[in-house]
């Protein structure tokens, strides 16, 4: 799902709503397809005591492919088009000023552990589009990573990502 | 009168401090969650159901069932004061809720929606003391065919009642789909796993429904570019008393909205439609119904009585019968094979403590419940005011926190990045989400039961036809499911065009 709205660009009049939702359509069927098909692998027929493994997911996958060809096909055929645009670049790009942002925390959290990171983009949001002086993004960043951190690993005990600055601290 | 007794069992179950401070922190945290962003009812409750898998389970319903009544009334708070409908269900609120407010008298409208979705709750719960235990009972009898049934109702009602079947149906499948991966649980084969170890227990739905509605709707509202600029909350006893006084006479639309939310709670039609029905009925129905939408006391009133009333009839389906009214409920349902019981009618006779005890705790939460709404809005309405560049983040870490809790793996975060993502595009496309959702939550169950069933026969399908019970329900979902080509066909014939589906969440 996520290449095709990287395929925007500014001014793309053909990223209109019909567009992005008979992508959406052909997206979903080849979904389909590949439940069928792995459905069809493992047995998708009646045994002699009633439905295979593969019987639900291939039929899962073969309605799947249905429903999307209609869905497809009454979007580029249909009385209703919807040629408004889907997103403008302006707010497309807001949405990936968090999206890239948190792909890379996600990633972060693999290595230095979930609080850190934490803080790192928490702060980073505040600096960027709140435009907060320093001392205010320390203290409310540390903040919150400090009180998720006492509320998960003291209180409730439940172990989140670490990594060496915790390891430091003896967690 | 066994159910007064067992009733009074159940207060007796929940009066100690440990469950009534559970319960304040399930509906403070609540009321957060609905004002903000991002994240609301399912959402909520799935990041923090993970925080109570030790905790016993009694206590665990009720501090997560008080977060999705805190949440059904902070719904209000937002489309009143700001213009922005915190929740779905809330949407219709704005059209009478925020004219109120620009004209001074948001505390007024706060108070009558908080009121109203009370009584909605109210009538629901009182419902639910009643029937719940009849349909339990009623259920006892029911073997694997007749549990398949009622699952094929539930899904085939999301189709009948929708506004768009294909697209329903869809997102039905992708439900389905997503159950299916990892291990089948009758013959022990893997699945849809590609070969991948990380996919052999499956996606949870937990992950699920933290991506698509807390990453997703984040994404939205980033799109959206939310700015809270709303109006001030003042409220005090004065005006909750003058409120009052003039709710009496109102008596018919809360009467009306409550039952039609009580029964869109118990059928899968959700919170979202019951608001539109119950703002739309009040509309048709009142002599001041040309009035409406510029600013009326009973346009706020008719769509949060119902909305509430729907949200708290929903967990009598969940109780009785191990199937959710809607998707906070499927989390609720979730929690409870996490806890360790098993869902279904059965319930009823081998925790009693457990099941009378959230029904106990359904009166005292929705009274405590009001009177914190109605004491601390301005504090809520404050949560607002924290700029978007804080709280952003700090829901992408907390939804983050959520996925990793619930089995403690990496891939889980990002299986709830991607699905954030879809779930961005399905919002925009217009896709519903909580049929997603409830058949990711019912579709293990409902392919057992199918299964089950099909072993007792030995095969034979017409096992789903046997006798009058199991062939009533499956001819009902039949008709449901063709709902929308029946209605185009009729229409055709009588030469009209077929009227706009009804809307659903």
């Amino acid at each position: 799902m996520k290449q095709k709205q990287t395929q925007d660009r500014p001014h793309s009049a053909w990223l209109t709503y019909h567009a992005v939702e008979a992508i959406t359509a052909a997206i979903i069927f080849v979904v389909g397809v590949v439940m069928m098909i792995d459905g069809y692998r493992i047995g998708m027929g009646w045994a002699f005591d009633g439905p295979e493994s593969g019987y639900f997911p291939f039929r899962t996958g073969a309605i799947l492919c249905i429903s999307s060809v209609v869905v497809f096909l009454r979007t580029l055929f249909g009385k209703h088009r919807n040629d408004n645009l889907f997103v403008s670049w302006d707010r497309f790009k807001k949405v990936l000023y968090v999206l890239i942002p948190t792909v890379l925390y996600v990633l972060a959290t693999q290595f230095i552990g979930i609080y850190v990171a934490s803080v790192v983009f928490i702060g980073g949001f505040m600096r960027a589009m709140g435009k907060f002086s320093w001392l205010k993004i320390i203290l409310i960043s540390v903040g919150i990573s400090a009180a998720l951190f006492w509320m998960f690993e003291i209180q409730f005990k439940v172990s989140l990502p670490k990594g060496p600055l915790e390891s430091l601290l003896g967690y | 009168m066994e159910d007064l007794s067992n009733l009074f069992h159940g207060f007796a179950v929940i009066f100690s401090w440990y469950n009534l401070g559970m319960m304040a922190i399930g509906l403070i945290l609540g009321v957060i969650v609905g004002v903000l962003p991002g994240l609301g009812g399912p959402n909520g409750v799935a990041i923090l159901l993970p925080l109570t898998f030790t905790m016993n389970p009694t206590s665990a319903i009720v501090m997560l069932s008080c977060i999705y009544w805190g949440s059904l009334f902070a719904g209000a708070i937002t489309s009143i004061l700001f213009n922005i409908p915190g929740e779905s269900h809330s949407v219709a609120t704005t059209f009478d809720g925020y004219p109120l407010a620009q004209q001074g008298r948001a505390g007024e409208a706060l108070t009558a929606s908080f009121t109203g979705s009370f009584v909605g709750a109210f009538f629901s719960v009182v419902l639910i003391t009643f029937l719940a235990p009849l349909v339990a009972k009623f259920a006892l009898k029911f073997g694997p065919p007749e549990f398949f049934a009622v699952y094929f109702l539930t899904f085939a009602s999301f189709i009948g009642t929708g506004r768009d079947p294909f697209k329903t149906m869809i997102a039905l499948m992708i439900g389905f789909g997503l159950a299916q991966i990892g291990m089948d649980s009758v013959s022990g084969q893997l699945r849809l796993t590609f070969g991948s170890s990380e996919l052999l227990r499956g996606i949870d739905f937990l992950i699920a429904v933290i991506g698509l509605f807390g990453l997703g709707e984040i994404l939205l509202s980033m799109e959206e570019g939310l700015k809270f600029d709303g109006k001030e909350a003042k409220i005090n006893v004065k005006v909750v008393w003058h409120t009052w006084k003039k709710l009496p006479k109102y008596w018919v639309t809360l009467l009306r909205s409550s039952a039609i939310g009580a029964w869109m709670g118990i059928t899968p039609g959700g919170a979202t439609s019951a608001s539109f029905m119950g703002y739309g009925i009040a509309k048709r129905f009142s002599k001041n119904g040309h009035k409406f939408g510029t600013g009326k006391l009973e346009g706020v009133l008719a769509p949060e009585t119902a909305a509430h009333a729907s949200g708290c009839a929903a967990l009598l389906p969940m109780m009785a019968l191990g199937i959710p009214g809607s998707a906070t409920a499927a989390v609720l349902l979730g929690g409870l094979m996490i806890w360790g019981l098993q869902p279904g009618p059965l319930l009823f006779i081998e925790q009693k403590d457990f099941v009378w005890g959230l029904i106990a705790s359904m009166y005292l939460s929705n009274i405590v419940g009001l009177l914190i709404v109605l004491t601390t809005v301005p504090l809520f309405a404050a949560i607002l005011r924290i700029p978007f560049s804080i709280i952003a983040p700090v829901i992408v870490v907390v939804c983050a926190i959520g996925a990793y809790s619930v089995n403690n793996t990496m891939f889980n975060i990002w299986a709830m990045l991607v699905l954030g993502v879809i779930g961005y595009l399905f919002k925009k496309l217009d896709y519903p989400l909580a049929p997603l959702v409830l058949a990711l939550v019912l579709g293990d169950r409902a392919e057992v039961a199918f299964r089950q069933a099909i072993l007792g026969s030995q095969g034979a399908m017409s096992i789903f036809f046997s006798n009058m019970l199991v062939s009533g329900i499956m001819i009902f979902g039949l008709l449901l499911l063709f709902w929308p080509a029946i209605d185009l066909g009729w229409s055709k014939v009588r030469g009209t065009r077929p009227h706009e589906g009804r809307k659903t969440d």
